[in-house]
């Protein structure tokens, strides 16, 4: 396998420095081999990261291939600096057995650019009646930590006592769509002002602060830990502050959409603004900005969800929720956190470290010598606008189209193969389906 | 101005000069021949996608009135239920030659979605979309209004009838399931816009999340408003029997009680005070049979000047003419 030698990075914002990749992992620079054999990457100018880890993205493979692949997602996450990423379980068939996510999880293997590794669901096809076979799905070939019914609401609350109950035997995690289903029935949007006007049926806060307040109780009384998808309202956030006062073992997820977009934008009635929780309020936003700072926040999950055109290009009410978000996440990120003390230590911390920690997905989170060589260069000073038809996820609902953001992903090193080069897909990791165990 | 959607972005000089416009038209509704040849070769088409024979027919006399040629569309029994894109319906439906599209769609913003995707090049006019806003039913209630205020006969030709005039000052109260009604936003929107007093009466399951956002005065009980205010008309609302089902009230009987035009309440109101309906009427449960049939009801009026609200619209739309006034 290649070496690499990246020359004069900013490592984490923190100063400029050497990292060297050998045999996949960072190595100390002395030790790549004598005689220059090591591709040099001028890096000066670029900010290190660890590779980024996404909690929440949606492949849709198998079943929906024709909105994205496991190799398209893949390839979307490698070129937003992503070198693990969480597959949701609302796949057709449901990812709720064993065999789907050795499906899942090997795909994501032959694809190559990017750690897949897929989420199970709670409970048996997201019916929220039974609990799917979680300790299968955690011993199998896939080894998942990570169970949620994302899409649809664990409301049962003795169903979701029990599985937070029952993943403690392998240090899982329940990640929770916060979403009471009577309060949300036929909603299209933020209830709030904008609903009043545009006539749309209402989402309103309190189904999604209502489910959390449950859940982090519960998460108290069994003594488990939750996670939260996709926190959207300044009462959540108020919730899960209060609940991490108490010692109660829960973080946070927020989306970039939800740190930049207000429900002003569903004016123009153009579904490419329709997500699954709904865009809230610029109050909203500011909150969840404030505690992605503060650090009541966790992580950054993207919630890509990509649609094709038909799905996307009607009118508002028939159309399917969801934006992509990969390949914009860290740029748009950076861009909702200008006004914050959050520097790039705070982007790995969100977006690498964090994850990486929650998920057990150890491969992933460090740029110390040892390490798997998981690496994101970034250009802080690179302004450009925003082209979803340039993107590699074969998804055109990305709602920043045509915005300008001054950073830009020019390189991702996955387990020691540079995925993506100056900003541009090469080639799978070589090793095919065994780069982790080297 | 190159659509009609909504009654929110329209500015009270367009609103007036439509009013006006429709003024003009409602003479030629009183000639022998009721037609002008202004859209003569020009083909509108009512793309109907949930159902409403009023407004449908309403559009059509409208259009032809004008000369123009009127195609109708209804979902029922077209592709749209074998599952055609909205897209496919409009672009086939426009490949046919339309000029003008009528919408009415049960979705919130369709009608704004087709006149902003580029998929078609015509005027787009809302006929009622889903629970967001139903312009041309609040035209036609201002006309209505305008001249019945003004101590003009509420429909048929006028001279020198109140051309130029806002509804200034006039006290309105609109009544009953204000949440799901596209009736009322638009009402209130231009009601508000020609400086009319707006005020609301529901019970509070029946009104928006935010409604105290809007430029009107709530009330929850339907006596006091009454007793508090002398009001110059009352729009009363439809409301759906399904509702109940929803506990938006806990039955028909309740609902009607407190919120309806009973005739407890029609004797108690002002001499001068209008009623008013967008039909289809549920008698008996938000207005009774002798408030829909007493002398101060312009509900017939409303259905009447509807055809001129329309074919002001039409024209305005197709023609391109401004009023003078502007």
């Amino acid at each position: 396998m290649s070496e690499y030698l990246i020359r004069g990075a900013n490592i984490l914002g923190g100063g400029a420095g050497d990292i060297a990749i050998r045999d996949g992992r960072i190595v100390d620079p002395e030790l790549l081999t004598a005689g220059g054999g090591a591709e040099v990457i001028d890096a000066e100018g670029l900010i290190a990261l660890p590779g980024l880890v996404d909690m929440h993205t949606h492949l849709r493979e198998p079943g929906k291939e024709d909105a994205e692949t496991v190799l398209t997602g893949s390839q979307s996450a490698a070129a937003g600096g992503f070198t693990c990423v969480h597959a949701m379980a609302n796949t057709a068939p449901v990812a709720d057995t064993a065999g789907v996510v050795e499906q899942v999880h090997r795909l994501g293997r032959e694809a190559g650019y990017t750690e897949v590794v897929p989420i199970g669901a709670v409970t048996i096809g997201l019916e929220g009646k039974q609990l799917a076979e979680l300790g299968a799905m955690a011993r199998s070939a896939a080894r998942v930590r990570v169970f949620s019914d994302d899409g649809i609401c664990v409301w049962d609350p003795l169903l979701m006592r029990r599985a937070l109950e029952y993943v403690k035997t392998f240090d899982g995690v329940i990640a929770q769509h916060a979403q009471e289903p009577r309060l949300t029935e036929g909603a299209q949007m933020n209830e709030g002002v904008v609903s009043a006007e545009l006539g749309l049926p209402g989402w309103p806060a309190v189904a999604e602060e209502s489910i959390i307040a449950r859940d982090v109780l519960l998460a108290e009384h069994v003594g488990s830990r939750l996670h939260i998808c996709h926190v959207s309202t300044a009462g959540s956030v108020d919730i899960v502050r209060w609940a991490k006062s108490r010692g109660v073992q829960v973080t946070a997820e927020v989306t970039p959409h939800h740190l930049m977009l207000t429900d002003e934008l569903v004016r123009t009635f153009d579904p490419v603004y329709k997500v699954n929780p709904p865009l809230r309020t610029d109050a909203d936003v500011q909150a969840l900005r404030e505690a992605l700072a503060d650090g009541t926040i966790d992580v950054i999950g993207t919630d890509h969800a990509p649609h094709t055109a038909e799905h996307k290009c009607s009118e508002w009410t028939a159309a399917a929720m969801g934006m992509v978000g990969m390949e914009t996440a860290l740029p748009i990120v950076v861009e909702a956190m200008a006004d914050h003390d959050f520097d790039h230590g705070d982007l790995a911390r969100v977006m690498s470290q964090t994850p990486a920690r929650i998920t057990g997905a150890s491969g992933h989170g460090s740029l110390e010598i040892g390490a798997s060589a998981n690496i994101v260069l970034i250009d802080p000073n690179a302004p450009h606008r925003i082209v979803p038809g340039e993107h590699a996820t074969k998804g055109r609902n990305n709602p920043f189209a045509g915005l300008e953001v001054s950073t830009r992903i020019t390189d991702t090193f996955f387990y020691g193969h540079r995925v993506l080069a100056d900003g541009r897909l090469t080639t799978p990791h070589p090793a095919g389906a065994s780069w982790t165990d080297q | 101005m190159k659509h009609l959607l909504d009654t929110a972005s329209l500015s009270r000089a367009e609103a007036i000069s439509l009013l006006d416009i429709a003024e003009e038209m409602a003479l030629v509704s009183a000639r022998e021949v009721k037609k002008l040849p202004v859209l003569r070769g020009r083909t509108v088409v009512n793309l109907f996608f949930e159902d409403s024979t009023r407004t449908r027919l309403s559009f059509e006399a409208a259009a032809k009135r004008l000369s123009a040629d009127v195609l109708n569309f209804s979902a029922k029994g077209s592709s749209v239920s074998k599952g055609e894109s909205l897209q496919d319906t409009v672009q086939t439906i426009s490949a046919m030659g339309a000029d003008a599209l009528v919408v009415r769609h049960s979705g919130s913003g369709t009608p704004h979605r087709l006149a902003h995707t580029g998929w078609i090049d015509v005027p787009v006019i809302n006929a009622g979309d889903g629970t967001h806003e139903h312009p041309t039913q609040a035209l036609l209630d201002a006309f209505t209004l305008r001249r019945a205020l003004g101590g003009f006969p509420a429909s048929g030709a006028v001279k020198d009838g109140p051309r130029g005039q806002g509804l200034d000052g006039a006290k309105v109260a609109i009544v009953g399931d204000i949440l799901h009604s596209r009736v009322a936003r638009s009402n209130v929107h231009l009601l508000a816009r020609l400086g009319a007093e707006v005020h609301l009466i529901a019970p509070p399951t029946l009104l928006p999340w935010g409604v105290e956002t809007w430029p009107v005065t709530l009330h929850y009980d339907f006596d006091e408003a009454l007793h508090q205010v002398d009001f110059a008309a009352l729009m009363m609302l439809r409301v759906q029997h399904e509702r109940m089902h929803e506990s938006f009230f806990p039955n028909e009987r309740e609902y009607s009680r407190l919120w309806g035009l009973s005739a407890a309440r029609l004797a108690r109101l002002p001499r001068e005070t209008f009623i008013m309906h967008p039909g289809p009427m549920n008698r008996g449960f938000e207005i009774s049979a002798a408030a829909a049939d007493s002398d101060r009801t312009l509900i017939l009026d409303q259905v009447e000047n509807g055809v001129s609200v329309r074919m002001a619209v039409l024209y305005r739309l197709l023609t391109g003419q401004e009023d003078h006034n502007e």
